[in-house]
């Protein structure tokens, strides 16, 4: 059976990639050395690798548009994929440190560009330790919107600089966001959600955004339903935690 | 053949070596050298060693040390390194003023412009600073404690620096990044604004240093590398400004067909007090580079290497103060195997190290003789332990310094059956609590 179908990794019916060819560990540890490539700067990231359509490989970045949306840890890219509809116009970008999950999710759109001409173009995946790599790939302020959902929680209290929401790292994401950007959270793991709120709270360069706000923003009901955890919870009929942060400038 | 060695690094932990540093008073009244967890220092207008004199409840230094630094206005002095101890002194009477314990060892110090407060970084990232408020010269501070400002997520912080204004404190680390973050009011809270991040450097940043100019109070930072490169960069944009190969340049690279890449990182940058002209240390150049910064047009050119004649010295550490015109170097290491003496530690001097004017023949650097140099003879019988050493520990040392380094710095390569290897003998798995 493995030798009738292990030829394609795509299916026949809805050409899209399976994902039982690309299972992987749940876990990756974001402290060892990572030997994949990394862009030494911003300006080195290449545009017309992720989205060919819009920019060609003469193009040397300049003013022209950039990466507005990160979605970090994006996981088999859910969520992505639901955002590059409803911002069609805005580019955005998967940051996932396992390797074969990131294969995925580049087979995934790749596979969606081609059933619907012209759709899925501002959207991308890059394998990447966002813990350490983030200012390699995004300048002072140039995001809008941050999304980290359902990170590994990494329970024990030895591991929790693995985190990838801490104070520290909530500096660097401050860093990538403009003012008025907002970062997103989410987890069914009620302890890392007051971990993940209490970071932001204390952090003096986020600010909570209030109910009616969230009410009014369409992506926050994606948080929960877009992505292939959040829709695994919502089977098991579980609780979600989320922290909502905008960020500010801080006062002097 | 670099497999074995690095299998070696991993499985001796104890054989680390570490590099002796050298501090010098801005005023040129003392000269510091740490060797190991020997810490040594020199009055140079007294013409007279000092005697250390530790007051608080803590120990001396047990391990070596990685650090040490002047503060800005030479009242203070800072020591650390692998014991996880930071030790600051009276920079006049030598007391130790307050022993603060980190929880990790200790790469990098730095002081504030204004003295108030001393950070330190540790191996896993972290900056922390400690606030010196009350700091009387006869007074031992106790009880204080540090908290941590920023982090870099867990790579080695290599070098921690103020900027020349003192509003932003600069911290360089092993991934390649400088990052620049707003030194706040309140330190104690964290630094979380960042200014910039200097990216460009393709190897760990190593070394940093300001250069500045009566027009351009503000200055500009040069970093060196092991990609063998020094940079300029403006820090408020993070902007690279120039880089200057110092490795392909110079032309003394080894010839005898190795072409390692990591051969000839910078291992130390040091300044001139009116600003433009840079000296490099660099692994395997016998001697020093300078480097002239030309502020206007935003430049960096090799001006001239000054070679070292007679035993093969490669500085390990260099120092000047803000009026003299010294250049001190050392070079040593703290412990040397299979040779007669334990550590070593070596110290030269240049003189004439500045820029008269811009277009004028410049006073010569010249290397000093051992009785030419400030202190003569006693200095160096205090600093380097004897007057004269042998020659060949000076390549042993040198070898064991760049290794130590590598070790430390330099991501480590497996091939696919030793990852698998490694993989299995993991001791993060499940062992018997």
């Amino acid at each position: 059976m493995l030798e009738k179908e292990g030829h394609s990794k795509i299916s026949k019916s809805t050409h899209l990639p399976r994902k039982r060819f690309y299972r992987a560990r749940a876990h990756s540890n974001p402290l060892s050395d990572s030997h994949f490539p990394v862009p030494i700067s911003p300006s080195h990231v290449d545009y017309s690798v992720h989205f060919p359509q819009l920019f060609s490989s003469s193009d040397e970045g300049g003013d022209s548009k950039k990466i507005e949306f990160a979605d970090v840890g994006c996981g088999f890219g859910g969520l992505l994929i639901s955002l590059s509809t409803l911002f069609p116009e805005t580019l955005m970008i998967g940051m996932e440190i396992r390797d074969k999950v990131t294969e995925y999710v580049k087979e995934r759109i790749l596979a969606l560009r081609v059933a619907n001409p012209g759709q899925y173009q501002n959207v991308s995946v890059v394998r990447t330790n966002s813990m350490k790599y983030i200012p390699n790939y995004f300048g002072k302020g140039q995001l809008s919107k941050m999304f980290f959902l359902f990170p590994d929680p990494h329970f024990k209290e030895k591991n929790h600089r693995r985190r990838v929401i801490s104070t520290h790292l909530l500096d660097e994401y401050a860093y990538v966001l403009g003012i008025g950007g907002i970062i997103y959270t989410i987890t069914d793991v009620e302890e890392l959600g007051d971990w993940m709120k209490d970071c932001l709270e204390g952090h003096p360069m986020f600010e909570a955004i209030t109910e009616a706000e969230l009410e009014g923003d369409p992506v926050v009901k994606l948080l929960s339903s877009a992505t292939e955890e959040g829709q695994k919870v919502a089977r098991n009929g579980g609780q979600t935690f989320q922290a909502v942060y905008r960020r500010i400038a801080p006062s002097l | 053949m670099e497999e074995p060695a690095i299998e070696e690094g991993d499985n001796h932990r104890d054989v680390e070596v570490a590099p002796a540093l050298i501090s010098v008073h801005p005023d040129h009244k003392f000269i510091v050298v740490s060797i190991g967890s020997d810490l040594r220092v020199f009055d140079l207008q007294g013409g007279c060693s000092v005697t250390l004199v530790d007051d608080s409840s803590g120990p001396l230094h047990k391990d070596s040390i990685r650090a040490i630094r002047f503060g800005a206005e030479g009242k203070l002095f800072v020591s650390a390194g692998d014991d996880k101890l930071v030790k600051i002194w009276n920079a006049n009477s030598w007391h130790c003023i307050s022993t603060v314990c980190s929880e990790k060892r200790v790469s990098a110090v730095a002081i504030s412009k204004d003295g108030l407060f001393v950070c330190f970084a540790d191996k896993f990232g972290v900056v922390w600073a400690l606030n010196l408020d009350g700091f009387d010269e006869n007074q031992v501070l106790v009880d204080k404690k540090a908290a941590p400002v920023l982090a870099h997520y867990c790579s080695i912080i290599t070098s921690l620096e103020f900027s020349l204004d003192g509003r932003f404190i600069i911290s360089a680390d092993r991934d390649f990044k400088i990052r620049v973050s707003v030194f706040p009011k309140k330190p104690l809270d964290g630094a979380h604004e960042i200014q910039s991040f200097c990216l460009g450097h393709t190897e760990f940043v190593s070394c940093l240093a300001f250069v500045c100019a009566p027009d351009y109070p503000e200055g500009f930072l040069v970093s060196g590398s092991g990609d063998s490169t020094v940079r300029l960069w403006d820090i408020t944009s993070g902007s690279l400004l120039d880089t200057c190969e110092v490795g392909s340049q110079a032309g003394f690279l080894e010839s005898n067909g190795r072409g390692e890449e990591h051969y000839s990182a910078v291992i130390d940058l040091c300044t001139t007090p009116d600003g433009t002209l840079v000296a490099a240390a660099i692994q395997s150049l016998q001697g020093i580079m300078l480097l002239n910064c030309n502020i206007s047009a935003k430049s960096l050119s090799i001006a001239k290497v000054v070679s070292i004649t007679g035993g093969s010295f490669i500085p390990t550490s260099l120092g000047t103060a803000s009026c003299a015109e010294f250049l001190w170097m050392v070079t040593g290491v703290s412990t040397l195997h299979g040779l007669d003496s334990h550590s070593l530690a070596r110290v030269r001097v240049i003189s004439g190290f500045r820029i008269s004017s811009p277009d004028s023949v410049e006073h010569e650097p010249t290397m000093l003789e051992d009785d030419e140099i400030p202190g003569g003879e006693k200095l160096l019988e205090k600093l380097q332990g004897s007057v004269s050493i042998e020659n060949k520990v000076f390549s042993a040392a040198a070898e064991a310094v760049k290794m130590a380094m590598c070790n430390l710095l330099i991501k480590k390569q497996y091939s696919a059956d030793k990852r698998e290897f490694r993989k299995r003998t993991r001791n993060d798995k499940k062992i018997k609590q």
